[in-house]
């Protein structure tokens, strides 16, 4: 019965701060809104027995990733992009075809049917601790797309470094 | 226990807001913070049926696709702030330097 009640509470909370994120004229209630919003999906996780994601999806998203936008939004001048209209001039139409797309997509999630079980129940994840069977999932079977990952995430590394040396030594440019 | 329709239908609510959300915003940054919201919908569909069948590569999935989004947001903010000294606008109308008038 808990967990129906927190289901819907989180429910109605991401998609009431979701919808509110995407209509607000400022960018710094949107990105408020939307940090709402991500808080509570790491509540969803919470009650899928993923803790190690919920705490990764509060730090990274909630406290990298959205922070990120934040600062460029304070970075940039913004003053007359408030004063401008906030949706494109046919935008009923899209919101249209959005919904009747929502309309089939929930149709195929209603639909749905397990067929599959694997080996990890829950009762082991709540024994082990999600951690460690996730750490020792990725690390035991998963190894080379981890290695993959820490490649992959250099490459932003390094261009932010390209870009700044690029500023310093151009001076006003 | 909340059946597995629920998350799944949660799911694609959540992504049809972002879905929505890219069409409909005029500022770039919106758009961009609606892609973040798609992934993450897409997070709760992988977590909910990882969690429902028993197997963890959902949620290992999961945590690449929430550690590719943060590189993806680093290198999209770095286009936008340098496309931004080049034209100080943000609406999408205005980006198009690639377009033969």
């Amino acid at each position: 019965m808990l967990a129906e009640v927190l289901f819907g509470y989180f429910a109605i909370v991401i998609l009431f701060s979701g919808i509110a994120g995407i209509t607000r004229k400022n960018l710094v209630h949107s990105l408020l809104w939307i940090l709402l919003m991500f808080v509570h999906l790491g509540g969803v996780y919470l009650l899928l027995n993923a803790e190690f994601l919920a705490m990764v999806q509060i730090i990274v998203y909630a406290g990298a990733i959205l922070v990120m936008f934040l600062f460029v939004v304070f970075l940039l001048n913004l003053k007359e992009e408030i004063k401008q209209s906030v949706f494109i001039s046919s935008w009923q139409t899209r919101v249209y075809c959005s919904l009747l797309l929502l309309f089939f997509a929930l149709a195929g999630a209603f639909t749905y049917k397990k067929n599959y079980s694997g080996n990890y129940t829950i009762e082991l994840i709540e024994r082990q601790g999600h951690t460690k069977t996730l750490g020792l999932a990725i690390f035991n079977d998963y190894l080379f797309p981890f290695l993959i990952l820490g490649f992959i995430l250099i490459v932003p590394l390094i261009g932010v470094g390209i870009v700044a040396i690029r500023r310093k030594t151009n001076g006003a440019a | 226990m909340v059946p597995l329709s629920y998350y799944l239908a949660l799911s694609v609510a959540l992504f049809f807001v972002g879905f929505t959300g890219f069409l409909i915003r005029r500022n770039l940054i919106m758009m961009f913070i609606s892609i973040e919201i798609m992934l993450n919908s897409i997070n709760i569909s992988l977590i909910a049926l990882s969690h429902y069948m028993q197997d963890i590569r959902g949620q290992i999935l999961a945590l690449f696709v929430i550690a590719i989004a943060g590189g993806a947001v680093a290198v999209g903010l770095i286009i936008l702030i340098l496309a931004y000294k080049n034209k100080p606008t943000l609406k999408l109308e205005d980006f198009n330097i690639l377009r033969e008038e």
